[in-house]
């Protein structure tokens, strides 16, 4: 097999020395991390190298010498460096070599054990493969290689082909904490030997980010244990907490931040790449407020809206009563059954004066409540639009009202009408059974039957067509709030950091990697550079995908369809679900 | 070593195939379609243009011209960047993978890099099928011809090198599997 040599982009203008690295037997790879330079003490290399052996668990060794031939060609370094192989000896043993002013390198492994010639050593082909160790160090391949449960002991032998490398390097830090300034007993070379990268900005971040975090992590318990007292237990009150959509709203929020602030650390990269998302959306979320907030406030708008607000709702009555005139005429030119229209007609009348008087009443208070209301757009643009949703569903609570009356009414219109048939045919349905049984009626029953089946069926026409009306009425309510709903969702659950880190940092969410090959010479060994090949936009929005609350509704448009042909009422209010992500 | 022959794809354009050999471990073949030609471009232009002026000429109103420009500019734009496939690009690298690039009019390149797996109990196996050079389809002949070239690899991966390396496990000598299979679509 091709031995591959991954070699980091920073150590090809570094001076001669010792190749340090891990070699992987399995895919005949040596992965190196560092150069050691000259001058060296070898059983403080050695020392070295069994220290951060035991402490990054990775299996750091000598893997070879790197040669660089700046001035004219150095043949006693070629001889000291080919002794060296007798001090550090490795299977097989890497020797590159770099000449001045010329791109292309020279290389060879040996290898004495397992030679056909004895006391001669074989040689393998190479094939220099190389890396930005900085990009690789920090990047993340998905899917994750090593499992989150996997981290302890020999875990780097459980990653396999090129995520061995990606593996080797990310637990390997500890040898990269040691810079050119420092005064250690071995001098190396690797992405950070100019001088250890660290930000002052991020510094005190985390410094602060404790007693922060302690603090709001209390502020935010005491709430939760507020929000659970007894009092908010009583009845009717936990009903109408999870009918409204605000509520639910608030809690998903109050739980995102309880999480964000909790002291514990994140054990693995996902949870603090969660982290990251939800305190971005939160942060966004509480923007978009605000300039809401100040949209509103300015300009006199809150008083434009209230008093918008109570001739709406004049205007919607409006509608309704002249929507109910025509069905009680005769709407589309059918003919309705007199009096039960007239019924219908005049009892959903008083119905809309009632809900009229009711807005009236209330149209003193309406400017504060919609003041106090805006109010709350500085705890996010989320809980406004939820608010929002809320207060369409208020409004136009007659209507679903309507539609309950309609629905039920031409359900057990239904539901008679199909027994009834079934007795005009001779059947009965079999409850015990749970099917459709012949049946021998009397004579009396038969005619009565009959009779309510006739009565049953000419008004048929009436219903259907309240029922009708009602329900695409209640629909496109029902289609408003879930529109607003849908972009509820949207804020909450997109992961923007995953987003912008793609867009600024693409190498930190890896795919995959790929391969360039670089100028080849005939003779020379093949060198390859090795790039990370960054996750698609698809793909870090279905990865990173923060987990919404409440449940979409699960009937498909058959059922839909079925449940709204059989009467039957449908609930688009959102249901918690019990699983949590 | 480069060498450049000529091919067609199932619908009878023309297709030019490249071939480096830039080792004997290492080979990449480059297939190129035909650009965007003038021709086509001025007609749907032409077209959708024509179509607009009639729409403006029945409702008078200027925002169709402009909403026509628009869509024409955006059409091309995302034609280019998103559709419209000039090359497709196989890498063969003995004992790392096979990559297949596609650059696209726009200068995007979309890569994937699929790992060969050396699995020490069943050499022969074939793990996974994936089609190549989707969107240029070429011919029987010229997927022969790729086709042939990776065998010639595999094999000078199975042939003993120079030195043979008997006390090694079976697995490094006579290896892999073929991970990728190249799928000829038509005739």
């Amino acid at each position: 097999m091709v031995l591959k040599a991954f070699f980091p982009t920073c150590c090809a203008a570094a001076d001669s020395g010792l190749l340090v690295g891990r070699w992987v037997p399995e895919q005949s790879s040596a992965v190196v991390l560092a150069v050691v330079h000259f001058p060296f003490i070898p059983s403080q290399v050695k020392e070295f190298l069994a220290q951060v052996q035991q402490t990054s668990q990775v299996g750091v060794a000598v893997l070879g010498t790197w040669c660089h031939r700046r001035q004219e060609p150095e043949d006693n370094l070629g001889h000291f460096l080919e002794g060296l192989s007798a001090i550090f000896s490795h299977e097989p043993w890497l020797q590159l070599c770099r000449e001045k002013g010329s791109t292309f390198w020279s290389c060879k492994a040996t290898r004495w054990q397992g030679s056909t010639s004895p006391g001669a050593p074989s040689e393998d082909q190479v094939m220099i493969v190389f890396y930005d160790q900085r990009k690789v160090l920090l990047s993340q391949l998905h899917p994750p290689a090593i499992l989150p449960d996997q981290e302890t002991g020999d875990a780097a032998a459980g990653a396999v082909g090129l995520a061995a490398v990606f593996h080797t390097v990310a637990r390997s830090e500890v040898l990269f904490r040691s810079d050119r300034f420092d005064e250690g007993p071995v001098r190396l070379s690797h992405w950070q030997s100019d001088g250890v990268e660290a930000s002052i900005l991020v510094e005190l971040a985390k410094w602060a980010s404790g007693p922060i975090c302690l603090l709001l992590a209390s502020l935010l318990s005491l709430v939760s244990a507020v929000s659970a007292c007894w009092l908010f237990k009583l009845w009717p009150l936990p009903f109408i907490w999870s009918k409204l959509s605000t509520c639910e709203q608030l809690r998903y929020r109050l739980e995102q931040l309880t999480l964000i602030f909790s002291p514990q650390k994140a054990e693995n990269p996902s949870q603090r790449m969660r982290k990251a998302n939800m305190c971005v959306s939160v942060l966004l979320d509480v923007a978009l407020g605000l300039t809401l907030l100040s949209w509103l406030h300015g300009k006199g708008r809150i008083e434009q809206l209230a008093d918008a607000l109570v001739p709406v709702a004049d205007r919607v009555a409006e509608e309704l009563q002249h929507l109910l005139q025509w069905l009680m005429g005769a709407p589309a030119g059918l003919k309705m059954n007199r009096a039960l229209d007239q019924v219908l007609g005049r009892f959903f009348l008083y119905h809309i004066h009632l809900w009229i008087s009711y807005i009236h009443l209330m149209s003193p208070f309406i400017e504060r409540i919609v003041w106090h209301v805006g109010l709350s757009a500085c705890l996010g643009l989320t809980v406004s639009l939820s608010i929002l949703s809320d207060i369409i569903a208020l409004l136009t609570f007659h209507i679903y009202c309507f539609y309950v009356y309609g629905a039920r009414l031409y359900c057990l219109k239904i539901c008679g009408l199909s027994s009834l048939w079934r007795l005009f045919r001779g059947k009965k349905w079999n409850v015990l059974r749970q099917r459709v049984d012949s049946c021998s009626y009397d004579l009396d029953q038969l005619f009565i039957g009959t009779l309510l089946f006739t009565i049953l069926v000419f008004l048929l026409p009436t219903t259907a067509l309240y029922y009708l009306v009602f329900t695409l009425l209640r629909l496109l309510v029902i289609t408003v709030q879930g529109l607003i709903h849908l972009l509820v969702d949207l804020i909450n659950s997109l992961p923007l950091y995953a987003l912008g880190l793609r867009l600024c940092r693409p190498y930190r969410l890896a795919a995959g990697v790929k391969f360039r090959v670089l100028e080849q010479e005939a003779g020379r060994p093949l060198r390859l550079l090795m790039q990370i090949n960054p996750l698609s936009y698809g793909r870090v929005v279905h990865t990173y995908r923060l987990p919404r609350y409440g449940c979409h509704p699960t009937h498909s448009w058959g059922s839909l369809c079925r449940k709204l042909f059989f009467g039957e009422l449908i609930y688009p209010w959102r249901q918690r679900e019990d699983k949590q992500d | 070593m480069e060498n450049e022959q000529s091919f067609s794809d199932i619908c009878g354009g023309r297709l030019a195939l490249q071939r480096r050999y830039y080792s004997p471990s290492c080979r990449e073949f480059c297939l190129s379609s035909p650009r965007l030609s003038l021709r086509s471009l001025t007609v749907v232009t032409s077209t959708v243009w024509l179509a607009a002026y009639g729409l403006f000429t029945v409702c008078e109103n200027s925002v169709v011209l402009s909403a026509a420009i628009f869509i024409t500019l955006l059409g091309l734009l995302g034609y280019l960047h998103f559709v419209k496939i000039d090359q497709e690009t196989l890498l063969i690298i003995d004992s790392l993978g096979i990559q297949m690039t596609s650059s696209y009019a726009s200068g995007k390149e979309s890569t994937t890099f699929i790992e060969m797996d050396k699995d020490p109990v069943e050499p022969h196996e074939i793990s996974q099928v994936v089609p190549v050079f989707q969107s240029a389809k070429p011919r029987l002949d010229c997927l022969i011809e790729v086709y042939r070239s990776c065998q010639e690899i595999l094999a000078h991966q199975k042939a003993p090198s120079t030195s043979p390396q008997a006390h090694q496990k079976a697995p490094s000598t006579s290896p892999s599997i073929q991970k990728a299979s190249i799928v000829s679509r038509g005739k």
